[in-house]
């Protein structure tokens, strides 16, 4: 139980005509608030242990869910800015809208679901959780995503992405399901790959142009267990067909060597 | 084909004095000596030596010394040796030649150019030994102007200041990774800062959680690879450092080779044992000024707008006009290294040929702020093959703020600048990640060389900054008064914006 009038009477001045409470619900009107403002309204929220936090009229505020040290569910009504998720660490964030550059930046926990499209560079060096967005993601996504022990991060996309796909990527998993591409189209996304070093990409359906570090192969059994997890997990948030989705191939892309840059020096 | 590649250095054993110990045998991590049981003794390999000298320290007889192997081909001011057996290597693998340290040709240097002033007659000099000398700095943003209220005879600061980092002596300790150096170097580092009073920088390869405890001392550093990048380490340190680009290397990435990557280094990077750490030549979030903006507000929310945000760039051709971008982006510091600067590894090409001398960057900088009327909103830190204290007053007269060292630190910690930091196997125990090579450093005696080395060049420059009549550090920064330039062109002085000597 959160006590709402400890938390409203510990809350600035300027933001309380901002905040209601809603049985164990906190719903912020973020229009017209500052992103400082609005990520400070948050932190004091989420040290006083609200659990659950909805904003609304979200317009371009950056750096949402950033700074938060518990596993609080945010849903957001509107657009966020850049940087949504960046260096995150436990929550989860459900986006009603899309999603600008930069979404879970060097992302460490928690979650992000996005019921829309993402700009660029999604999930650049995330290291752990989960990013799904319906729709297309921009370019530069997944560069350098890597995983560590018990961490593995993973981005599902709905649509298709665009250039540089999981450059440089070092661990993860990456799984692009094209369901907005029409019949035998590829991604869009060229140079897919460049620089991989670990982890895999899944897609479902082609890819027209990969960099030179990389192949693509058929996807094994496990690959299998991992994309129907995936799958359900998606279908979940945002009412696709499991089935329908399964019944195109998908094909793993994965790099040559784990060193693909050990033979460019000469002592 | 065979090359012709003679050794670089000649191990010259005197073998009345070689008593059969074998502390050479086992100190050189190159192996270049091994005991030969049969006949009774110990043969050199002199190809695997890279003169660091550490066998003969620590021969117990003196009977080691390393000659530079001279003239193995004709002498040509053009077509050195170097170049020559470079070319050969070159053609044999068709690889990129790499090396350690700072650029080691007679580069355009301006430290020797600049000379210091001096009180006589017409003003007192301060004797530092019976008066105070200021030389805390604070870096950080500071404010445009002070509010400052009066009550009841007390003083009130309205203006809220932002975080600074407080120095008990203008010299930090510069970005050196975890993996690159290893963790007893580190630890010395940090416990050095700690009682020195100034701050280490735990380079781009994250922070021991053994060494968190050294936080407040530590400015930690985001690289593209974002190693070790999570919130607990960002909220360790008393500033956080986007690492845009590095002196040594300018515009390149970095590669720590799977083999360095050792299971308390891949923890602290938080990547697989083994894997190669790659850090992309940019950082892939940032393409632009607005981009920079972006990070630095985003590791301020992350760590609750409570320490400086710092960026380093390499001293470039455009680097006063890409400073003021980075001020303006909202950057609290601001540090600049120069093409003397040092690295773990890089490719020689790119040492020895990218970027400009830190004392042009520090004077273009120092003065595009001014201009702009922005200087006061970051701080200057200079970088890049600090050798003394007098190239630190130098520096700061010409505008920094405060210095990073860090070849200098290692000479203190037993390096004897042998530039083969990039094979790992440093026989100081310095430049590798391997355990039993890094015993060779002991962070509580390397610690004290450090505090050491401060303690002495502190005292050089108040020394120095008494001679000028000036007794706190703050009336030194950017008053090139204090600077005369000899030997130089009317292009190099304006730039510097000092007078010519006898002016
Ligand atoms: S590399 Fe160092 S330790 Fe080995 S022989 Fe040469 S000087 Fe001695
Ligand atoms: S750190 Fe070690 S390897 Fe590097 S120059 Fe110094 S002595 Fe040589």
């Amino acid at each position: 139980m959160i006590a709402k009038e400890i938390i409203l009477a510990k809350l600035d001045s300027r933001f309380l005509p901002h905040v209601t409470f809603n049985d164990q619900i906190c719903q912020v009107n973020a229009e017209g608030l500052h992103y400082r403002d609005l990520n400070s309204l948050l932190r004091t929220l989420d040290s006083h242990g609200v659990e659950k936090v909805e904003l609304h009229s979200v317009c371009g505020q950056r750096y949402i869910g950033t700074d938060l040290k518990t596993g609080m569910a945010i849903e957001i009504y509107g657009t966020p800015g850049n940087d949504l998720a960046a260096f995150m660490n436990g929550p989860y964030i459900t986006v009603y809208g899309n999603a600008q550059d930069c979404v879970a930046n060097t992302m460490n926990e928690g979650k992000v679901v996005v019921h829309g499209r993402a700009g660029d560079i999604t999930c650049y060096g995330m290291r752990g959780g989960k990013v799904f967005i319906r729709d297309d993601i921009g370019a530069r996504a997944g560069i350098h995503m890597k995983e560590y022990m018990d961490k593995k991060p993973y981005l599902v996309v709905g649509g298709t992405a665009m250039d540089f796909l999981g450059e440089y990527m070092a661990g993860g998993v990456l799984l692009v399901l094209g369901l907005n591409l029409k019949g035998d189209e590829p991604h869009k996304a060229r140079f897919v790959g460049t620089g991989m070093h670990a982890g895999v990409i899944y897609v479902r359906g082609n890819v027209a142009h990969m960099g030179k570090e990389v192949k693509m192969v058929d996807v094994e059994k496990s690959d299998m267990l991992t994309i129907e997890g995936l799958v359900r997990e998606f279908c979940g948030y945002f009412k696709t067909d499991f089935e329908e989705i399964l019944s195109k191939k998908f094909m793993k892309i994965v790099p040559y060597s784990h060193r693909p840059y050990g033979r460019i020096y000469a002592y | 084909m065979k090359s012709y590649l003679p050794v670089d250095f000649i191990v010259e054993r005197d073998e009345s004095k070689c008593i059969r110990c074998k502390v050479c045998v086992n100190q050189c991590t190159y192996e270049t000596h091994n005991y030969d049981a049969q006949d009774d003794v110990i043969r050199s390999k002199d190809e695997n030596c890279v003169n660091c000298q550490r066998c003969v320290t620590m021969c117990p007889t003196h009977a080691l010394s390393i000659k530079k192997n001279l003239g193995p081909f004709r002498d040509n001011a053009n077509w050195s040796s170097e170049v020559i057996k470079d070319i050969k290597k070159q053609a044999e693998t068709g690889g990129v030649l790499l090396t350690g340290m700072g650029a080691d040709k007679p580069y355009l240097t301006y430290w020797e150019r600049l000379l210091l002033n001096a009180s006589q007659v017409t003003n007192p000099s301060i004797d530092p030994l019976r008066e105070p000398m200021e030389i805390r700095t604070y870096l950080g943003a500071k404010p445009d102007a002070l509010e400052i209220e009066f009550e009841d005879g007390d003083i009130d600061l309205k203006t809220k200041l932002a975080p600074q980092l407080i120095l008990e002596t203008p010299i930090m300790f510069s970005a050196m990774s975890y993996g690159a150096i290893s963790l007893n170097v580190h630890e010395s580092l940090a416990r050095a800062a700690m009682r020195a009073g100034t701050y280490f920088n735990t380079g781009e390869g994250g922070l021991d959680s053994r060494l968190y405890k050294y936080g407040e001392r530590a400015i930690v550093q985001v690289a593209s690879g974002r190693f070790g990048v999570h919130s607990s380490y960002l909220n360790a340190g008393a500033a956080i450092e986007i690492k845009i680009g590095q002196g040594a290397k300018p515009g390149i990435g970095g590669h720590l080779p799977g083999e360095k990557v050792t299971e308390d280094i891949a923890r602290t990077r938080m990547i697989p044992v083994g894997t190669d750490a790659l850090s992309p030549a940019p950082q892939h979030d940032i393409y632009s000024i607005e981009d920079l903006r972006q990070l630095i507000y985003a590791l301020k929310e992350a760590t609750n707008y409570s320490k400086p945000v710092s960026v380093k760039i390499a001293a470039v051709h455009n680097v006063a006009a890409i400073a003021s971008g980075i001020v303006r982006a909202g950057a609290d510091i601001i540090a600049l290294d120069g093409v003397r600067g040092s690295t773990g590894a890089a490719p020689k090409v790119i040492r020895d040929n990218v970027g400009i001398p830190i004392e042009l960057a520090i004077a273009s900088v120092d003065q595009r702020l001014r201009d702009e009327g922005i200087r006061n909103k970051a701080s200057i830190v200079a970088a890049g093959g600090f050798r003394s204290s007098g190239d630190i007053v130098k520096a700061i007269a010409l505008g920094a703020d405060a210095v990073y060292v860090a070849t200098a630190a290692l000479i203190a910690l037993g390096c004897t600048v042998c530039q083969k930091c990039y094979t790992g196997k440093c026989p100081w125990g310095i430049a590798t990640s391997d355990p039993w090579i890094s015993k060779r450093v002991n962070p509580e005696i390397g610690a004290e060389r450090l505090v050491n080395l401060l303690r002495g060049w502190s005292m050089e420059i108040k020394e120095i900054m008494g001679g000028m009549g000036i007794n706190a550090i703050e009336s030194l920064r950017g008053n090139r008064l204090h600077l005369r330039g000899v030997n130089m062109t009317d292009t190099e002085l304006k730039i510097l914006g000092v007078k010519m000597a006898g002016e």
